[in-house]
This record gives structure tokens, C-alpha cells and sequence, in this order.
């Protein structure tokens, strides 16, 4: 009996479930709820922008072509850092865990990389191209086009800023020997958020750079 | 002292069987899905009092036309926003997820929920949020914007204060807790369920708990775009200006992205009402629930349906005609599901061999006000009635009829029903039914005439109204003093029954069918002893005089 009762306090999968994790069904829950907040910022700045009179200007003259092929060049960067995460699941299923270890670096660091681009971006575009936001100055176009841009450029990076700490986490969990090759679902869960955010980014990526 | 509770209910600790503090500790860090399930449950219900007594000012002013015992008319405005914001984010909703934790994961056969320290977070989240909602009463700076919180009004031109900042925080907080625990109640009821529990074997009020969560998940999300939105733009005034015209917003927007939301919170307050319902009345019926797959299907129709009616609430702000007409017809379709629902409960109720307990009377009860509500909806859907219609008393009146004699009377009913589950001990029976006949009359005393006075052109919202109003208003006030009044009945009867209660057995109504009634009353920490196994029933409708018509499972 009392077996029975230590058996039965960690909660895992039933008799009868749908033969994943439960950390896996959580994770995919948790994106559905996260891809409608970001359908929320999505509708709202297709409705603003695809008004009758919007007044909205053409990203590319506003960015200029430098500014997208940098942007360009940091969507690259993540979708990189999304292939090494693949690389560390494969290494863990493989046993080589410091080789999973330095993929789990490179992941952190495209993170960081990415973020580091962006904040340029935001500096850039603050100080040079919407003076308006801290000094009296007018806009010439619609100024929800710089406000769409911070509240979906902004929400994506804190969900960037988030995956780069929860990553970094499984590295250290990695390197104390906390994390094993037989741990592999954790790897999986971090990567469904982690690519999760990479495709978020292609999305808003396509809506508030190029078309 | 010595606490001598039982099952789930004792003290995990020597210490705690002596010390009432170390008691309450070991309450408040639990992560055990039941002792979570009673917190919801009593934060939830010190909400409605709260709740309660904001509208009995509101009943108290109108009582007479012109001012009488409020003298701040922006006070007045501030009443009926906070006590649909208390009601709705702090009783209806968090009441079930309540319910729903105790219940859900003893139904499926699991030990606990799938992530017990995500479960307590998700709970212990609501507190601090009730705390920045209601912040402005502590330095009187209510919001006045309602509970929709309708831009321009809500932007900080038009509201200036603090008080609306904080309420907009707790709302985002709240969703917050409530996504939380509807992606633990998926994880637990779709991959923790015991042997021979397959989906379609889940009990009617699990399914009720998944498809509400599947709402809660796609839903609420969109509300917390939304607020963000908003707060960004309250903030930062000169940046941000989503919803305002003048700096190139749209306010229609705000009311789009707030009604997707809106709309299928009425179904997140009443989706796990009906699975009550789906439990109480086989129960007392002692018959299977008649159509078992059509009561889940429709529940699925109704949820996929409520994300496409939304406009229905925006019918008198000047969108296309054609679209108001398209969302008419989609939110009458509505009622096809609901009546299936409505129509399989009389079937169950037929020819079964009835016992008239409390939780019947209430589910019963709910079968006869609920139609009320959802008829004044067929009839605020029809485009031309609406616009006249539109934020009149009608609206009001439909509303309590939804979420008073829908959503509150199935709480009602599911509280009675589980509470020697929960406790351990009955209820006074003899309380119980004075408090369901008082609630049953005084519901439609209240809100009946609210209809009427609705179509005469009252407004809803208004701190005065037309002389011709006042013995109509009257009578309504008076309805729901005795309505409020009747509620502490019903607390007491639960604070008393708790300790003093005669003590309840296993299976507390004898025909209960599925797993709760299968273990102790109050049940232990982690609910079985053996990890259980379901035998698959069949759920057949045949005559009582057949077999299967009347079931004798347990013993029998
Ligand atoms: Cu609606």
C-alpha cells in the first residue's frame, strides 16, 4: 500500500494518455495561448494599417534596404540558433553531452546576438527616425506605424529575452550533469518554445518588415 | 487546540495537529489539487459577497429616481463596472476552476493535477490581482469606464487616475492565472486519465472542464493583447495611439479584440455549469445522461460557434450591415446546440426515478430560469430589436438571467452536490431548500421586470432615471435585498454543516456513478489508494423498466 501511495504522488502520465509528456502537452498548450496573444498584436496591427485612410508608410522607404538587410541578417541569426537547439537534442539522443553542452552555447549566444541587433534597431530608429517619441516633433505618417512596430518587435524580444534565460538554465543544467542523456525531454520542451519564437519572428518578420 | 480534520483535510505535519498557524502554512504551500480547489473556493465566494454588496448600493440608489444615498455621481459610475468585474473575473470564473480542481482529476482517476506548483502560482496570483483591481477604492480613484473599459473613454484623456491603471494590471493578472490553470486542466485530462478512462468514457463535467479550457486558451490571450494596448497607450500617450482617433487609432478595434474575448467568457462561465448539471441530474434521476455524445459534441459546437458571434455586441456602431446580419445569424444558431443540451436533460429527467435533493432543485431550477436568458438572447441577436434594445435594462436583465439563474445556480447546485465530498459531512437539507425556494422567486422579482423596464427606454449605467420608472425600480431593489440576503443562508449553512455536519458516506447520494463517490468522503491526499481502473459503461437511454434504464452499479 504505502508503495502504492509513493508510486502515485508524482504526477506523470496516466494508464490512458496521449503517450507524450505531460511537460510536452503543457508546452504545446502554452503555445497555442501564446500564439493567440500574439494574434491579438497581429489583427490589431493589420486593422490599423489596412484601414481607409491610414496614412501608413511603405516599410522598406522607411527602414531604408539597409535597415531590412540587417534585420534580414538577424532573422538568419535566429534561425541558426534554432538549428543548433536541433543540434543539442541530436548529441543528447546520441549520448556526446558536452558536444550538446557547446551547441547549447551557441544557441544562448545566437540569442544574444539577435537581441543585440534589435536594441541597435530600436536605438537607431528612436533616435534618428521618430524623434517624436521624446521630443514634441511631428510625424509625417500614422505614428501607430512605430507603435505596432515597439508592442510586436518589443513582445517578440521579451519572448526572445525569456528563451535566451531558459536556455541558458539547460546549460547550466547541462554542465552540473543535472540534465543526462537520458533527459531528452526537456531538450524537446525548450526547443518547441525555442522554435515556437523563431517562427513568431518570421511572421512578424513578414508583416512589419516586407510586405 | 487539536485539529481533528480528516482525509486530505488533516494536517500533513505532527506540528500541524496542534498549531493552527502551522495548519494554515502547510494550506497555503499545498500543492494538492483539492486543498487548491477549496482556496479558489473561498477566495471566489468572499468575491461575490464583495460583488454582492457593490450592487445592492446600486439597487439602493436606484430604488427612487434622483439622487438619494449616493452623492457622488462618479462613485455611482464606478458601482456597476467593479461589481461586474468582481462577479465575473473573481467569483463566476475562478469558482469553477475551483470546482474543477477538486473534482477533475478524481473523475479521470489521477492523483493530482499535472502541474501542482503551476496550479498553486496559477492560484495564488488571483489575491494580489483582486488587490490592484479594486487598488482605487483605497484612494478613491475608481475607474468609471465600466467593465469593457471602451476606449477613448478609457484612454488617459478621459481617465486620468491611477485607479484605472491598477484595475487594467489585475484584469491582465487574472488571465494570466486563468491560462495557467486551463493548460494544467488539458495536461491532466488528456494524459492523466486511469485505465479504460478513454475520452469518450470522461465524465460529462471533465468534458465540460476541457472545453472550457480550450476557450480560456484561445480567448483570453487575445484580451490581454488587447490591455497591453491599452496600458501602453495610457502610459505613453504620445507614442502609442492603438485606439485613439486622434492619433490615427481606431476605437472599434479595441471593442473587436475585447468581444473576442467577451463573447466566449459567457461560455466559460457556463460551460462548466452545464457539466454540473450533466452530473446532477443522472444522479438524481438515476438514469443515464441521455445522449452522452450529443452533450459533447454540442458543448464543442457551442464553443466553436462563440468565436465566431462577437459582433453581435457592436451591432449600434456603424459596422457594415451585411456583417451585423452574418453575426445575427451565427449567434442564433447558437441556441440549436443549447437546446440539445436543454432538450437531452428532460429526456434524462423522464421516467427516471427522481429525488428532490437540494442540488436537483437547483439543477431543475436552472433548467427552468436558464431558457429565460437564452430566449432575451435570441432576441438581442435580431439586428433591428438590438439597436433599440442596445444598453437598455434589457440587456441587464438578460445577462442576469445567463450568468444569476445560468451560471450562479449550477455553482449552487455543484456545491451542494459535492459538498459531502469535499467536507466530509451534509449539509442541513432543511436550509438548503428555504435558501433554493428564496433564490428561485427573488431571482425573477429582481430581474424579470428589468425586461420591461428595459424596453420602456430605461439605460442601463445611469445614476437617475424617468419618475415613471420608480415603482418598477422599486420592486426590482426590493427583490434583490431579499436575494442578497438569502445568500447568507447558504453561507452559514455551508460554515456550520463543515463542522458540525452529520457525516457523509462514500457514495454521499447513494447513486453517484463515477470515481469521486467511489473513494472517501473527504477523500485522502492522493485520492486512491490503488491506482484505479474504469470500467466502461454503457451509456444507453432505455425505458426504466429495461435494463440499463435506471442503473444499479454499486452493489444493487
Ligand atoms: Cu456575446
Amino acid at each position: 500500500m504505502a508503495t502504492h501511495d509513493a508510486a502515485m504522488a508524482g504526477p506523470g502520465p496516466g494508464e490512458e494518455s496521449l503517450g507524450v509528456t505531460n511537460g510536452k502537452l503543457g508546452m504545446w498548450t502554452f503555445l497555442v495561448m501564446d500564439a493567440m496573444t500574439f494574434a491579438g498584436f497581429l489583427a490589431a496591427y493589420a486593422r490599423l494599417r489596412w484601414a481607409p485612410g491610414s496614412n501608413w508608410p511603405l516599410p522598406i522607404e522607411e527602414f531604408g534596404p539597409v535597415g531590412i538587410q540587417l534585420t534580414a541578417l538577424n532573422t538568419f541569426i535566429l534561425i541558426c540558433s534554432s538549428v543548433s537547439m536541433v543540434h543539442v537534442l541530436a548529441e543528447q539522443l546520441r549520448g556526446n553531452m558536452v558536444a550538446a553542452r557547446k551547441w547549447m552555447a551557441v544557441t544562448v549566444i545566437g540569442g544574444l546576438i539577435f537581441l543585440g541587433i534589435q536594441g541597435f534597431e530600436w536605438t537607431h530608429l528612436i533616435l534618428d527616425l521618430w524623434p517624436f517619441v521624446y521630443t514634441d516633433a511631428t510625424y509625417g505618417f500614422n505614428q501607430n506605424f512605430a507603435a505596432t512596430f515597439f508592442s510586436l518587435t518589443g513582445f517578440h524580444g521579451l519572448h526572445v529575452s525569456v528563451g535566451v534565460i531558459y536556455n541558458f538554465i539547460l546549460y547550466l543544467g547541462i554542465r552540473n550533469g543535472k540534465i543526462g542523456p537520458e533527459d531528452t525531454s526537456i531538450t524537446e520542451i525548450a526547443g518547441l518554445y525555442w522554435h515556437f519564437v523563431d517562427l513568431i519572428w518570421i511572421l512578424v518578420f513578414t508583416f512589419v518588415y516586407l510586405i | 487546540m487539536e485539529i481533528r480534520a480528516k482525509g486530505y483535510l488533516s494536517p500533513l505535519s505532527e506540528k500541524g495537529k496542534h498549531s493552527l498557524l502551522t495548519y494554515l502554512k502547510e494550506w497555503a504551500c499545498t500543492t494538492d489539487a483539492k486543498r487548491i480547489g477549496v482556496m479558489y473556493l473561498i477566495l471566489s465566494l468572499f468575491m461575490a459577497v464583495v460583488g454582492g454588496v457593490l450592487s445592492i448600493l446600486i439597487r439602493l440608489e436606484l430604488m427612487q429616481s434622483g439622487p438619494s444615498i449616493i452623492t457622488d455621481d462618479s462613485f455611482y459610475n464606478a458601482l456597476p463596472g467593479m461589481h461586474a468585474t468582481a462577479m465575473i473575473f473573481f467569483f463566476i470564473i475562478p469558482c469553477f476552476t475551483g470546482v474543477g480542481n477538486f473534482i477533475m482529476p478524481i473523475q479521470i482517476g489521477a492523483p493530482d493535477m499535472a502541474f501542482p506548483k503551476l496550479n498553486l502560482a496559477a492560484f495564488w496570483i488571483l489575491p494580489p490581482a483582486a488587490l490592484l483591481t479594486f487598488g482605487g477604492f483605497f484612494f478613491n480613484s475608481l475607474p468609471e469606464f465600466g467593465w469593457t473599459a471602451y476606449p477613448p473613454l478609457s484612454t488617459s484623456v478621459y481617465s486620468p487616475i491611477w485607479g484605472a491603471d491598477l484595475w487594467v494590471m489585475g484584469i491582465i493578472l487574472v488571465g494570466v492565472s486563468s491560462t495557467m490553470a486551463a493548460v494544467n486542466f488539458l495536461a491532466t485530462a488528456f494524459n492523466m486519465r486511469c485505465k479504460g478512462m478513454k475520452m469518450f468514457q470522461v465524465p460529462l463535467f471533465t468534458w465540460s472542464i476541457i472545453v472550457t479550457s480550450f476557450l480560456i486558451l484561445a480567448a483570453t490571450p487575445v484580451l490581454t493583447s488587447a490591455l497591453i494596448m491599452l496600458t501602453l497607450e495610457r502610459t505613453f500617450p504620445g507614442v502609442f495611439s492603438f485606439f485613439s482617433p486622434a492619433g490615427g487609432g481606431d476605437p472599434i478595434l479595441y471593442q473587436h479584440l475585447f468581444w473576442f474575448y467577451s463573447h466566449p467568457a459567457v461560455y466559460i462561465m457556463i460551460l462548466p455549469g452545464f457539466g454540473m448539471i450533466n452530473e446532477i441530474i443522472p444522479t438524481f434521476s438515476r438514469k443515464h445522461i441521455f445522449g452522452y455524445a450529443l452533450m459533447v459534441w454540442s458543448m464543442v459546437a457551442i464553443a466553436v460557434l462563440g468565436f465566431v458571434v462577437w459582433a453581435h455586441h457592436m451591432f449600434a456602431t456603424g459596422i457594415a450591415v451585411q456583417i451585423r446580419v452574418g453575426f445575427m445569424f451565427l449567434t442564433m444558431l447558437i441556441a440549436v446546440p443549447t437546446g440539445i443540451k436543454v432538450f437531452s436533460w428532460l429526456a434524462t429527467v423522464w421516467g427516471g426515478s427522481i429525488k428532490f435533493d437540494t442540488p436537483m432543485l437547483y439543477a431543475l431550477g436552472f433548467l427552468a430560469l436558464f431558457p429565460i436568458g437564452g430566449l432575451s438572447g435570441i432576441v438581442l441577436a435580431a439586428v433591428p430589436v438590438d439597436i433599440q434594445l442596445h444598453d437598455t435594462y434589457y440587456v441587464v436583465a438578460h445577462i442576469h438571467y445567463v450568468l444569476v439563474a445560468g451560471s450562479v445556480m449550477t455553482i449552487f447546485a455543484g456545491l451542494y452536490y459535492w459538498f459531502p465530498k469535499m467536507t466530509g459531512r451534509m449539509y442541513n437539507e432543511f436550509w438548503g431548500r428555504v435558501h433554493f425556494w428564496i433564490t428561485l422567486v427573488f431571482i425573477n422579482v429582481t430581474f424579470f421586470i428589468q425586461h420591461y423596464l428595459g424596453m420602456k427606454g430605461m439605460p442601463r449605467r445611469y445614476y437617475d432615471y424617468d419618475p415613471q420608472f420608480e415603482a418598477l425600480n422599486m420592486l426590482s431593489s426590493f427583490g434583490s435585498f431579499v436575494l442578497f440576503a438569502a445568500q447568507f443562508i447558504f453561507l452559514a449553512n455551508v460554515v456550520y454543516s463543515s463542522f458540525k455536519g452529520k457525516e457523509a458516506k462514500a457514495n454521499s447520494w447513494d447513486d453517484g456513478l463515477h470515481l469521486e463517490w467511489l473513494i472517501s468522503s473527504p477523500p485522502d491526499h492522493h485520492n486512491f489508494h490503488e491506482p484505479p481502473v474504469w470500467e466502461p459503461i454503457v451509456r444507453q437511454h432505455v425505458g426504466p423498466d429495461q435494463p440499463g434504464g435506471l442503473w444499479h452499479r454499486y452493489g444493487e
